[in-house]
């Protein structure tokens, strides 16, 4: 047994390929995963990149150049390939730059949410109880109001600006990653793994977070993609109202806002961004898809 | 020899169903137990589902507290916030699948009880990790993989290993075996043999597979709706079983000898609800001998002989 | 003729790792009103060929088989259509689990009256009437007051009598019982195992069991079949398999049994059965067989009936029956 002294790496790193393998088996059967992971890749790619990829600066106004429609339309310019704003922005550049902050909105309000409704719900599920009693109620109070309605009374309470819309939708979706989170603790409560935990005499705090946490995180990452697309709606509908990223920010539900008068005149101020949001969230959307069938053991075939 | 645990008339009860505006019921799971287990012995508990095996399990590992009785382990009074005890004492389960943290690498689910209650340094715990794996008769080198890429014997070595790390006195084998193969069974009924030749291990088996048991078993006690109905050595209980369950359960349990010849009692009707149990010997629905005594008066377990039975007309 | 009659089935599954062969080869022959265990541990693929048999599978599942004739009519050649119409009518099976395989939105008669109504087509008041009939025949004790009955209501023996309730319902000509008894207690498995055996012997229809417990295999078949990693290694009548096994693996797994033990220590068969990244060349045994010889890692040959069809170069007790 020459071996029992020679630990094999090599090996070790090829269970880890494989499962990465699986992994991918999984999530390729998923065409639309697959093209929502494209978008994504090549989202982040602009946002990432975005003074290099964009043509011109988001905020610099061209006075000479207002309401150009984009270049495929008569009158169009080749210095604006999708035309102006109404003071004579770029609308491509402006789009480029929109993407940061809508990757931007959704990594943070999914963190912050992700964050805060994976410690209560564990707390919730562990302890059981008047615990668990009193935090669901709550966030059954917080679930009975339409979404959009409670984060613009944040807002409202909060003053308008981006961090507290992102804020406000944080609090707003974090009730579904609470239950969410105390689902999948109830159900891996009674395993044996935590039981044998126990016996060797874990302390609570070790067994939320060390012991069950990490069975509980395939669901919570699943609807954290799904939650990612709801973040950058709701934060564009914040936008759009009003109460989210103020003007000149180039976000998308924002850009839509001050669009909506030339919504007759210059169509293309107002459908750029409504696609760009479009395109975002579905391509998200697809990816969670994918990422629900892969990760989610009840729907995987031997 | 040494009394690794010693029980007197261990009780556990729960509430249950009870909501807003209604009572809760009583379940008795297990209604007055006592034992003795030596350091080396392998007391069996066997009985059939709701019999209260689990739930004494539950008691000796100290995860549950009796509502009546007491257990002492190593002749002091069971204290689950003594690290002496909780060291005493170490569990496998039945099923290995569920048994091992699915996220956690072999050596951390095998140095955990180590980083939880003493305080060796990481060499040492990874030292003892790889010693623990070769006595199991597992490959060291294994350490850094996942429980998923284990067979399910391989898996429950690895949860005896686990079990072993403290050094306990008294492993508390909840099924262990009857989610494994065949051939993997006898690999690990024989592995734990050695151990307890080895390290002069107390095992308390829990298991309904009565073929196991004879094998493996010093003592029995058998159990029936929370209660002991009989107790003894082994080989006086399956030589000539006295209680009535005892005898059904024994010609029930299939022979793996076509040509034997069989006299089988079947037992008629289903084991009763824990939550509703007939009045009386709660076996009497379904017993042949049982008579009006039966029906309104439990029996006390009594010595008869070599064994003791809870039982107005024992038999055999 | 054989009622079934299935030659050289294989299954391949498509995993993440490519194709891995779950049944490899097995021909299962099974006569009218008799008893036929096919016996093996997990992974021995003796459930797998029977769902394979009935459509059942995923369809990831790929599956070949030279021959595949069920009372006269081959499986491989008629419709999906046509073999529904088979399925669960002259071919029925109940499973491991009887909780699970019952809806537990529906009360047991809705449930049997469902099947009633697919396959026989009758009517309510005769639906309810044969219910009655079913569930006194597997008997069930006041069969009228548990049609109302949801399954969470009933005990596990209960729901697989149900579940043997519902298979008989199309009054098949053979039933397939995938594990009937693992779940189930000591004592309530012998009462199921008793009325499945006299169930079978009352209509005369065909049994198929399938079990790892060699208990139950020596206590309830006629003719045993031992299946290894997908393969057929042995098959037998129950006698002369439990007295005179010619496969090594068999030999191996009767040894191991508790109660057969002599010393505290029990023969065990060193190893695991191989799987889909270690599967051996030549004999599939020969990595943990005692008797392994240098020609097992080739050719394999199938011996004749009077050395159990064993699939071994060297079969136990050879000279004994020669």
């Amino acid at each position: 047994m020459s071996d029992i002294t020679n630990p094999t790496p090599k090996k070790e790193t090829s269970m880890r390929r494989r499962m990465l393998a699986e992994f991918w088996f999984y999530f390729s059967e998923n065409k639309g995963a697959v093209l929502g992971l494209a978008l994504m890749v090549i989202l982040i790619f602009i946002a990432v990149f975005a003074p290099i990829v964009a043509p011109h600066d988001p905020i610099q106004q061209y006075r000479d150049a207002l309401l150009v429609p984009p270049v495929w339309e008569d009158g169009g310019d080749w210095r604006f390939l999708l035309g102006t704003d109404a003071v004579g922005r770029d609308m491509l550049s402006r789009l480029i730059y929109g993407a940061r902050f809508s990757l931007f909105i959704g990594v943070v309000v999914v963190g912050l949410a992700l964050l805060g409704g994976v410690t209560v719900g564990l707390i919730a599920g562990y302890y059981r109880g008047a615990v668990d009693t009193v935090i669901m109620r709550m966030m059954d109070v917080i679930l009975a109001f339409p979404s959009l309605l409670l984060a613009l009374v944040m807002v409202a309470i909060l003053g308008p600006g981006l961090l507290n819309a992102m804020i406000a939708i944080a609090i707003v979706l974090q009730p579904h990653f609470v239950r969410l989170t105390r689902a999948a603790v109830l159900n891996e409560l009674n395993r044996d793994y935590v039981t044998s935990a126990r016996v060797a005499g874990a302390s609570p705090f070790y067994l939320m977070t060390r012991t069950i946490l990490p069975n509980c995180l395939g669901p919570v990452i699943v609807q954290a993609t799904l939650s990612f697309s709801n973040a950058i709606l709701d934060a564009a509908a914040l936008g759009f109202l009003g109460m989210g990223a103020q003007a000149p920010t180039p976000e998308w539900g924002t850009m839509l806002a001050e669009a909506r008068e030339f919504i007759s005149r210059a169509w293309w101020v107002v459908t750029f961004p409504g696609l760009a949001i479009l395109i975002t969230v579905l391509a998200i959307n697809l990816m969670g898809d994918g990422l629900r069938d892969a990760l989610d053991p009840k729907l995987k075939r031997s | 020899m040494s009394t690794a645990i010693n029980a007197v008339d261990l009780k556990k009860h729960y509430e249950v169903g009870g909501g807003m505006f209604r009572k809760p019921g009583l379940v008795k799971a297990l209604d007055g137990a006592s034992f003795t287990l030596d350091a080396g012995k392998t007391l069996a508990v066997v009985g059939e589902s709701g019999c209260g095996k689990s739930t004494l399990a539950r008691l000796v590992t100290m995860i549950e507290t009796p509502t009546e009785g007491s257990l002492d382990i190593e002749g002091k009074p069971a204290d689950s916030s003594s690290v002496d005890h909780r060291k005493a004492v170490q569990i496998v389960f039945q099923n290995p699948y569920s048994s091992l943290n699915p996220r956690h690498k072999i050596r951390t689910i095998l140095e955990e009880p180590l980083r939880l209650n003493t305080d060796m340094s990481a060499e040492d715990r990874g030292k003892r990790a790889a010693q623990t794996m070769e006595r199991v008769g597992l490959r060291p080198e294994h350490i850094e993989r996942y429980p998923h890429m284990f067979s399910g014997g391989q898996r429950q070595r690895i949860a005896i290993a686990r079990a072993l790390m403290l050094n306990p006195r008294v492993l508390v084998l909840d099924e262990p075996v009857s989610a494994l193969d065949l051939s993997i069974q006898a690999q690990v009924l024989n592995i734990l043999a050695d151990l307890q030749a080895e390290l002069g291990l107390a095992y308390l088996f829990i298991s309904h597979d009565l073929s196991v048991v004879k094998h493996i078993a010093d003592d029995v006690m058998v159990m029936y709706l929370g209660k002991v109905v009989e107790s003894g050595a082994a080989k006086d209980v399956f030589a000539n079983p006295r209680h009535p369950y005892t005898k059904a359960l024994l010609s029930a349990t299939p022979n793996a000898d076509p040509v034997a010849k069989k006299e089988r009692i079947v037992l008629t009707g289903e084991l009763p609800s824990p939550l509703n149990p007939p009045a009386g010997c709660a076996f009497n629905p379904r017993c042949a001998y049982a008579s009006d005594k039966c029906r309104t008066s439990a029996p006390a377990l009594e010595k008869l002989g070599d064994v003791e039975v809870a039982c107005y007309h024992p038999v055999g | 003729m054989g009622l079934l009659d299935i030659q050289n089935l294989s299954v391949d599954f498509q995993t993440a790792g490519g194709l891995f062969r779950a049944v490899d080869g097995v021909d299962i022959q099974c006569e009218r009103g008799e008893i036929l265990s096919i016996v093996g541990e997990s992974g021995s693929g003796k459930s797998v060929s029977m769902l394979a048999m009935m459509g059942l599978l995923p369809w990831t599942a790929k599956i070949n088989a030279d021959k595949m004739v069920f009372d006269g009519k081959d499986l491989t050649k008629i419709s999906k259509r046509e073999r529904r119409k088979i399925i669960g009518k002259d071919m029925a099976m109940i499973f491991q689990e009887p909780i699970s395989s019952l809806n537990p939105c529906f009360t047991v008669g809705f449930q049997l009256g469902e099947s009633l109504k697919l396959h026989l087509g009758m009517n309510r008041a005769e639906r309810k009437k044969r219910s009655i009939e079913l569930l006194e025949l597997v008997g069930i004790p006041a069969p009228e007051t548990r049609l109302s009955a949801f399954p969470h209501q009933l005990s596990g023996g209960m729901n697989q009598r149900v579940m043997i309730a519902m298979a008989l319902s199309g009054d098949p000509k053979l039933l397939i019982a995938d594990e009937p008894t693992t779940a189930l207690d000591v004592t309530i498995q012998a009462q199921i195992l008793d009325l499945l055996v006299s169930l079978q012997k009352e209509k005369e229809m065909a049994l198929i069991l399938i079990t790892h417990d060699m208990g139950v295999v020596a206590e309830t078949a006629e003719r045993v079949q031992v299946q290894y990693a997908g393969q057929r290694v042995e098959e037998q009548h129950v006698t002369g398999l439990f007295t005179d096994p010619h496969h090594p693996y068999t030999s191996a797994l009767l040894n191991a049994l508790p109660e057969r033990a002599v010393g505290r220590k029990l023969p065990s068969i060193p190893g695991v059965v191989p799987g889909q990244y270690d599967r051996p060349t030549g004999c599939l045994f020969a990595p943990r067989c005692a008797h392994v010889q240098d020609d097992c890692h080739g050719n394999v040959t199938r011996q004749s009936a009077e050395l159990g069809n064993a699939l071994c170069n060297h079969p136990l007790n050879a000279k004994v029956t020669a």
